[in-house]
């Protein structure tokens, strides 16, 4: 049907679909085999134990929580923000919602790896699952890392499913559009859909309870990640603030992902005509908000330690403000705080360019209040005898490079047999094209003028 | 009435000798890691003797203090644990399951006092050690945690013991190795449900304080330290 249609639109998004450049090849090469060094640096690990790492006494937990947060955190990208916008309709999210979707899917089966990669036995990772086993017991449910279990579990059902459910009227237009074996899988992807009254009325209903039911399940996950740390009594641990401050940081990190993610695709796939600078400028605005919520968070956390005065809180408290750890602490200040502020609040600066280059630095600099959170107040708990220190060795840094290699070839994947963007969605929409800020700008700048 | 083992630690009674240290090792078959691996924090000591200065060179005192577990009540370790690997016996003892344990190290992060020891390799000792192994304690594999069992081996065995005299278990038949090589006798060992018994009434002494006693853990293990405060400065 859709075959002998003449649809620009949906040219235009299945092309990356059927035709594969050189470049294609490339990058999947080179990103799998950086992906090999990491299972490389993981089999190395598992050979030699866990003392290949440079996690150590009394510096339990390292680079892989840090690396297990920052991960769940860039999940928050997706389905959260494109629940959000579907509820308020905003019409400029057509274009962006699967691209964010795919990042949640995605950062969260690599976030969910480190839990596993951190076990000093790996092999058993499943003993924190309840199922009737030899051992007749069951998992402790008093424990954070078993409630982390079941909340990243039902965020990645659920995503999942969110993400799925509008891909499959995309999946029969590719059917109809293809021929062989491509419209076999297709068609099979399809589950049959033909696109009447009552399928669509089912779509988006489903949609609706789905966007209504992720929500919350998307703020309690980064939550309950919070409190593997706020429930455990180490200094600057055991903070109330935890679990907000984690939320509003993840989907701080989640939007400045998306951008990158977005700026990306816009290039890589020639997508200028779908990813408007208004899109960018939107997503700004709401990177500027959170990094202001964040700014406020971290503000009130160190204020009331700082205040309270305990002995070993404001060990801590000073090894991260002006000892060892002060050059991240500060990086993460200025890449996560004064930057974003001082650019995303000016028109004139917040070009595409510059807000590509502010969301690259809150990715480090929300990497760095991950480490930050976990690793001083391990390093200097009650006991000053116990004092000690940390640094990361060859398979951790590894693994974590690998992550990144990791998600960047997942995301070219789908990518490829995906269209990354909604095609049905933008259909639907009164207005494929939002108009250009400047555009708008003039419209406006006119508006001003016609006043008395 | 069951029993509820417990320890008193005199600190004016310590030497800071570290003659615990090294019979806890070899009582309880903890590897050794070696200069490099220590240095890097892969040093296992259940029990350690910390030192604590006070003053400036010359006018320094130099205080010891043996730090195993403290087979807290009110564990911060146990909760923690995904697989019960770490849990409080009948008998108050904080134990830990090895063949539960998974590996996670979130009780070590939790335990306040950094008492808790993780396998980082396999273990190993060095030539002639691996000849002295104790059998009646199990060797620890990679990846698990480990830590003070005040000697649940010669718990077990006492008890035995006593049952086949067919008597009651007397205070004193117990001891653990740190309790049994102090020279200064610092170490005691006891059923602190005996009110007789000599942990139990030490426990009470006005000499008494728990470690960290504001984090709420309920240590089963007492320091005796006699109360100092500065003299008031008159000249």
């Amino acid at each position: 049907m859709n075959r002998t249609r003449n649809n620009p639109l949906a040219d235009d998004l299945v092309r990356p679909l059927l035709h594969t450049s050189v470049w294609f090849y490339g990058a999947v090469l080179v990103l799998a085999s950086i992906v090999a060094c990491g299972a490389a640096a993981w089999g190395y690990q598992l050979w030699y134990g866990m003392g290949v790492a440079g996690v150590n006494w009394p510096v339990f937990w390292g680079f892989y929580e840090t690396n297990f947060v920052f991960w769940i955190g860039i999940s928050h990208a997706g389905t959260l923000i494109s629940a959000i916008l579907r509820l308020v309709n905003a019409r400029w999210r057509r274009p962006v919602t699967r691209c964010a979707e795919v990042i949640t899917a995605f950062a969260l089966m690599i976030g969910a790896i480190f839990p596993i990669i951190h076990l000093g036995k790996p092999w058993l990772f499943f003993w924190v699952a309840p199922y009737p086993s030899a051992r007749e017991l069951w998992p402790n449910f008093r424990s954070p890392l078993v409630w982390d279990f079941f909340a990243i579990n039902t965020y990645l059902i659920g995503s999942l499913l969110f993400l799925i459910l509008p891909m499959i009227p995309d999946f029969a237009l590719i059917r109809d559009r293809t021929t062989g074996l491509r419209q076999r899988i297709y068609g099979t992807l399809a589950l049959g859909w033909q696109g009447t009254t009552t399928q669509w009325h089912r779509l988006e209903a489903a949609m609706q309870i789905m966007a209504v039911a992720i929500i919350p399940v998307a703020v309690s996950v980064h939550t309950i990640v919070s409190f593997d740390f706020s429930m455990a009594h180490v200094p600057m641990w055991h903070s109330t603030i935890f679990g907000p401050y984690f939320v509003a940081g993840a989907i701080f990190s989640g939007i400045a992902a998306l951008i990158i993610a977005m700026a990306a695709l816009r290039r890589m796939l020639n997508l200028h005509a779908y990813l408007h600078p208004l899109h960018f400028d939107n997503l700004a605005k709401l990177l500027l908000l959170m990094s202001l919520l964040w700014g406020y968070f971290v503000f009130s956390e160190r204020l009331t330690v700082w205040y309270g005065n305990q002995p070993s809180e404001m060990a801590v408290f000073w090894a991260t403000q002006r000892g060892a750890f002060a050059p991240f602490y500060w990086t993460m200040v200025f890449c996560n705080f004064i930057v974003p502020v001082s650019v995303l609040s000016f028109r004139r600066l917040r070009t595409l360019p510059g807000i590509v280059l502010v969301s690259c630095g809150v990715l480090v600099g929300m990497w760095f209040e991950r480490f930050l959170i976990i690793v001083p107040g391990l390093s200097t708990k009650q006991l000053p005898y116990s004092w000690g220190t940390y640094t990361p060795q060859p398979p951790e840094i590894v693994i974590m490079v690998a992550t990144f290699a990791a998600m960047a070839l997942l995301y070219t994947l789908f990518s490829k047999f995906v269209p990354i963007i909604s095609i049905w969605e933008m259909k639907v929409g009164n207005q494929p094209h939002p108009p250009l800020p400047a555009d708008e700008a003039e419209e406006q700048q006119s508006l001003w003028r016609a006043r008395p | 009435m069951a029993h509820r083992w417990g320890m008193v630690v005199d600190l004016d009674k310590c030497t800071g000798c570290e003659a615990c240290v090294t019979a806890c090792h070899a009582e309880n078959n903890i590897p050794t890691a070696g200069a490099v691996e220590a240095g890097r924090g892969r040093a296992m000591h259940w029990l350690r003797v910390e030192r604590y200065w006070e003053g400036d060179f010359p006018d320094v005192k130099v205080k010891f203090k043996p730090v195993m577990c403290q087979h807290c009540d009110n564990a911060p370790c146990e909760a923690v644990c995904p697989t019960y690997a770490s849990h409080q016996t009948d008998e108050g003892l904080n134990a830990q399951v090895y063949n539960r344990c998974i590996g996670t190290r979130y009780c070590a992060n939790a335990c306040s006092y950094n008492v808790r020891f993780f396998n980082f390799f396999n273990p190993q000792w060095e030539k002639p050690l691996h000849l002295q192994l104790n059998p009646d304690v199990s060797v620890r594999e990679v990846g698990v945690m480990e830590k003070c069992t005040f000697c649940v081996q010669r718990i077990k065995s006492g008890k035995t013991a006593a049952k086949a005299d067919g008597r009651e278990l007397q205070d004193g038949d117990i001891q653990p190795a740190c309790v049994q090589s102090c020279p200064a006798g610092a170490i005691i060992f006891g059923d602190l449900n005996d009110p007789e018994s000599r942990a139990a009434r030490l426990t009470h002494s006005p000499r008494g304080t728990k470690l960290l006693e504001d984090e709420g853990t309920e240590p089963k293990v007492t320091y005796l330290q006699r109360q100092s405060w500065n003299e008031p400065d008159t000249q």
